[in-house]
């Protein structure tokens, strides 16, 4: 016989509701019992090896030198490969790297280089000239192989190795940059056996031969890299036990890790995240005069080289004196102030101050300074006159209105947008910010006015002043080239061409100097400003470290290997050792949890018995 | 009194026979013609992402080439090959039966910026995101479910009030800012709070292996868990809660109580497997998802998962592997629909009749 009465819910007793809550509250809570453990695990800290963790964002797109062309990649690649030359910490001028001397000939088209002769794979075999001509010829034979650094063996006519000291490469037409061969030398030996260079990604044996201050030991996709140091490397082995690049994709997560001690380095830090960690304890803020420029382009009108004109560009801006106006009216120290909050220096020449042997900036009467009074002025004189409204009006009678192509990922163009849409306002033109996640599209069909723009520059700048060249624009209008912003311009034409074969240090300066002015007066490339390199390490980890340029430069991303090659423990310098303190949490937090799930599912079946017994 | 049965009597028997038997023949006969059918439905949608996955993201604006060489000293030679290398100089019906023909022989081709067959990668990444997110979907419809039904079964009250709003709330907070708040408290550490977890990423890369391994896994997905489920619990909690209330007013309850079954019983066996039904297809649509993972919260703790890979995909555009990963993504959705399908006549009788 069955009771008919509906039975009350029994009241959980106190201390069953309170475990039921433990549970219910889950690991979090299962983890503060085990805190005692994380302490207990940190004591050997003199005795572990000393790591250099560095927090990257980017993942790899290959280890192998003849494909990678992503930032990660290939500062990685000039840690484990060394290249012909290096450049010099202090001022970015070539220095010997594999090759000690190297020399061209009368007629300019042969260069011979001396290989050094205390250079070791890390299989133990000598490094030679045969290594570096073969390197250059796969280059040349297989398109494949060209696929990261074609553009330096373009102009090679022939590579040869005629002793294991001597490595002579024959050029089509003289060539300036013979100094400044961004190729990794592999070894010979190892790579001949590679079949399909466009497949070949270098990132499944381990360690990796190479000749550079440090080994690839390890690679596990988007979470680390790990190197350690070439013991026999020539200049000397690198200091730290071991060098890691750990992943962290989102900025704050890294700048977290950086103030917990998980990670020794975090580059690319924002303002306000640079702000923060200025007053923290043991990190040093590295606030580093940068190696980009960040410019507005405005359209020449886009061409291709058959002769044919494409995009939309708006015609005005064909006029000088309204792309002067434009310019005048700019405030550069505002932006600097309010948009890079001071973390950036006005822009002036094409090449940032860092290099100084290239750098110029325009004499006191060509400069376009600050003056929106000036800016009305030119445009009066121009004939662009205000109607009822106030807007200035074109040419063809109507009022000027420029677009301007943003970056959405870019917040600088954003805030920049804001302020020229104000300043511009002033002047009676109109301006429409387009934020694009991709703004490559509209670029490359020269359907915009003007556009925001910023490179990296390298030690030598033949390659960003190539991208202003006639040559390289688009063969048609449908082709793509590797023209940046539609510029074609003799008188900067000629003066290119004259450095390119230019010889003689200074000479050449002299050259790279007079093609920025050009490009200035021209005024489709207006250089604002030239940001900083935000970034920040721990003191309690590292001692000492090598900035580029050495009296005050950035760590991350330098052109030689002298960041981490020179980085030096402090005495307690190993982190926080996570796998030990991960252990010794873990030793009680599973015990703990097993523990508990069991007094848990105990009380859950007693619970149910009763309920049935009652039925 | 005679036995023998009139003509009346063995109608009735007969139509009584014929009504018995027809539910049962016609249920699993039915079942199977249900299945068939559904099953003939994944195959052509898995045909249909297949083919529109080609066309839907060359859409996306952008060069691939150009993008993937900015900022890199690059000739134009450099550009004609990467062109040749990835098949955009062919033209765009030739690309795309290219694709289908190797697409139907299981090659999603090869990434254009990573350089490796787009199956090795995703199968790379799967791991990773299937432990982040096919635990965290296990836990939070569990206590989903579970939090739901206590509501639902004490709607009104205190606790209900608390669990809801509370659900409610983490259900609105943004998944990457509970994350980073999670990491600033509990893997830096705060005030008296200690940094007991990893920043990030997935293992600590220092040679575990085997039982020590697993438990260094483990502890690095402790805050990407937690912080899925308090942003996802929300939805199994609402969908059982509502459904549940649907039920509440039945008559059988009534009976239930009636025989005497205690509350409990009454809830566990009558009750809730009625109202499950809308809460399934809600698990398996999480568990379709759970491929995709999670964009944000892979971000946020470095996950090496294919939320990340996607992201990247994307900002090329890297059509192949973008191509592959909507394919894997869709695909799994089909996959768990379907299982869903076939689930529900089994859970309820009705459904497929």
């Amino acid at each position: 016989m069955v009771m008919v009465t509906k039975a009350p819910p029994r009241p959980a007793p106190v201390a069953h509701r309170a475990l039921r809550l433990l549970l219910a509250s889950g690991v979090t809570a299962v983890s503060l019992v085990a805190a005692p453990g994380t302490a207990a695990a940190e004591d050997d800290k003199s005795a572990a090896p000393k790591t250099l963790t560095v927090a990257v964002s980017q993942s790899i797109d290959s280890l192998s030198p003849f494909l990678a062309q992503k930032l990660t990649s290939t500062s990685i690649h000039r840690l484990a490969y060394e290249y012909l030359t290096n450049y010099d910490a202090k001022d970015a001028r070539p220095i010997p790297g594999l090759a000690t001397a190297w020399t061209p000939s009368p007629d300019k088209l042969t260069w011979t280089y001396t290989i050094r002769e205390d250079s070791t794979w890390s299989d133990g075999k000598q490094a030679t000239a045969e290594d570096a001509a073969w390197t250059f010829n796969k280059m040349m034979t297989d398109p494949n192989a060209a696929t990261a650094n074609g553009s330096f063996t373009a102009n090679f006519a022939k590579v040869t190795a005629p002793d294991p000291r001597t490595l002579v490469i024959r050029l089509k037409k003289p060539q300036a940059t013979m100094a400044a061969l961004d190729v990794p030398i592999v070894p010979k030996h190892v790579w001949e056996k590679v079949g399909d260079f466009s497949k070949f990604n270098n990132d499944k044996q381990f360690p990796i031969v190479g000749n550079g201050p440090f080994v690839i030991t390890d690679y596990k996709v988007d979470q680390y890299i790990k190197l350690k140091p070439n013991k026999t490397f020539w200049r000397g082995a690198p200091k730290f036990d071991e060098l890691v690049f750990k992943y962290y994709k989102d900025g704050d997560a890294a700048v977290a890790a950086l103030q917990k001690g998980e990670v020794s380095f975090v580059p690319n830090l924002t303002p306000a995240q640079a702000d923060a960690l200025k007053t923290q304890k043991n990190i040093k803020v590295n606030d580093a005069p940068g190696r980009r420029f960040y410019a507005l382009a405005t359209n020449p009108g886009a061409k291709a080289q058959d002769g044919k004109t494409f995009g939309n560009g708006h015609k005005a801006l064909l006029d000088p004196a309204v792309r002067k106006a434009l310019f005048l009216a700019v405030d550069r120290t505002a932006l600097v102030d309010k948009v890079f909050q001071g973390h950036a220096v006005e822009g002036e020449g094409y090449i940032p101050p860092r290099f100084g042997s290239y750098f110029w900036k325009p004499a006191d009467g060509q400069k376009r300074a600050y003056d929106p009074a000036g800016a009305q002025k030119v445009l009066d004189a121009a004939g662009y006159r205000k109607n009822a409204e106030g807007k200035r009006v074109g040419k063809d009678g109507k009022p000027l209105d420029f677009r301007i192509l943003c970056h959405a990922t870019d917040p600088n163009d954003k805030a920049v947008g804001k302020y020229l849409t104000e300043w511009w306002g002033k002047l009676g033109i109109g301006l429409k910010v387009e934020c694009l996640d991709s703004v490559s599209d509209p670029w490359v069909k020269g359907d915009y006015d003007l556009a925001f723009d910023g490179w990296s520059v390298n030690p030598d700048p033949d390659y960003v002043l190539s991208i202003h060249t006639c040559g390289t624009l688009p063969a048609t209008p449908k082709d793509t080239g590797a023209t940046d912003n539609f510029i074609c311009d003799k008188e900067f034409d000629g003066l290119y061409a004259q450095q390119a074969v230019e010889y003689d240090a200074a000479k050449r300066a002299d050259l790279v100097k007079r093609m920025q002015s050009r490009l200035y007066d021209t005024g489709y490339m207006n250089v604002m400003a030239y940001p900083n390199a935000l970034e920040a390490y721990r003191t309690d980890q590292i001692a000492s470290i090598t900035t580029m340029p050495e009296a005050a430069g950035n760590l991350w991303g330098q052109d030689g290997y002298w960041s981490w090659w020179s980085a030096a423990p402090t005495a307690s310098a190993a982190g926080e050792k996570e796998s030990s303190s991960s252990a010794g949490l873990w030793l009680v937090v599973g015990p703990a949890a097993v523990v508990l799930l069991g007094v848990g599912l105990w009380a859950a079946r007693r619970r149910r018995s009763t309920a049935d017994d009652r039925e | 009194m005679t036995t023998a049965s009139t003509p009346a009597d063995v109608a009735r028997a007969e139509k009584a026979r014929a009504t018995d038997g027809a539910p049962r023949t016609g249920s699993s006969l039915g079942y199977l013609r249900h299945a068939a059918g559904k099953l003939g439905g994944a195959l052509v949608s898995l045909f249909a992402v297949l083919v529109t996955s080609f066309f839907l993201f060359r859409i996306i604006p952008g060069d691939p080439v150009k993008a993937m060489t900015h900022g890199v000293p690059t000739s134009a030679e450099q550009l004609a090959t990467l062109r040749r290398q990835f098949g955009l100089d062919l033209p765009l019906w030739q690309q795309f039966t290219d694709y289908c023909a190797k697409a139907l022989s299981g090659d999603l081709g090869t990434s254009f910026q990573f350089r490796a067959p787009v199956g090795d990668l995703i199968a790379e990444k799967l791991p990773a995101t299937l432990l982040l997110t096919g635990v965290a979907v296990v836990i939070y419809s569990a206590l989903g479910l579970w939090l739901g039904t206590r509501s639902a079964w004490r709607h009104g009250g205190l606790g209900d009030k608390l669990n809801t709003g509370l659900a409610l709330t983490l259900w609105s907070v943004p998944s990457f800012w509970l994350g980073l708040l999670l990491i600033i408290v509990f893997s830096v550490g705060m005030g008296p709070v200690p940094g007991l977890f990893p920043t990030g990423g997935m293992e600590s890369g220092t040679g575990e292996t085997g039982f020590a391994y697993v438990l260094d896994v483990a502890h690095h997905l402790v805050l990407p868990v937690v912080t899925l489920v308090a942003v996802g619990y929300a939805q199994t909690l609402l969908v059982m809660r509502s459904s549940l209330l649907d039920e509440m007013g039945g008559d059988y309850l009534t009976t239930a109580r009636a025989k005497g079954l205690r509350d409990d019983a009454v809830r566990r066996r009558h009750a809730v497997p009625n109202a499950l039904l809308p809460t399934v297809t809600m698990i398996f649509i999480n568990l379709g998802h759970v491929a995709a993972g999670s964009i944000l919260v892979e971000t946020v703790f470095s996950w090496p998962g294919l939320g990340g890979l996607f992201y990247q995909a994307l900002s090329v555009p890297d059509l192949p592997l973008v191509q592959g990963l909507f394919v894997v993504f869709a695909g799994a959705m089909i996959l768990m629909n379907l299982i869903a399908d076939l689930l529900y006549p089994l859970l309820d009788p009705r459904v497929g009749r």
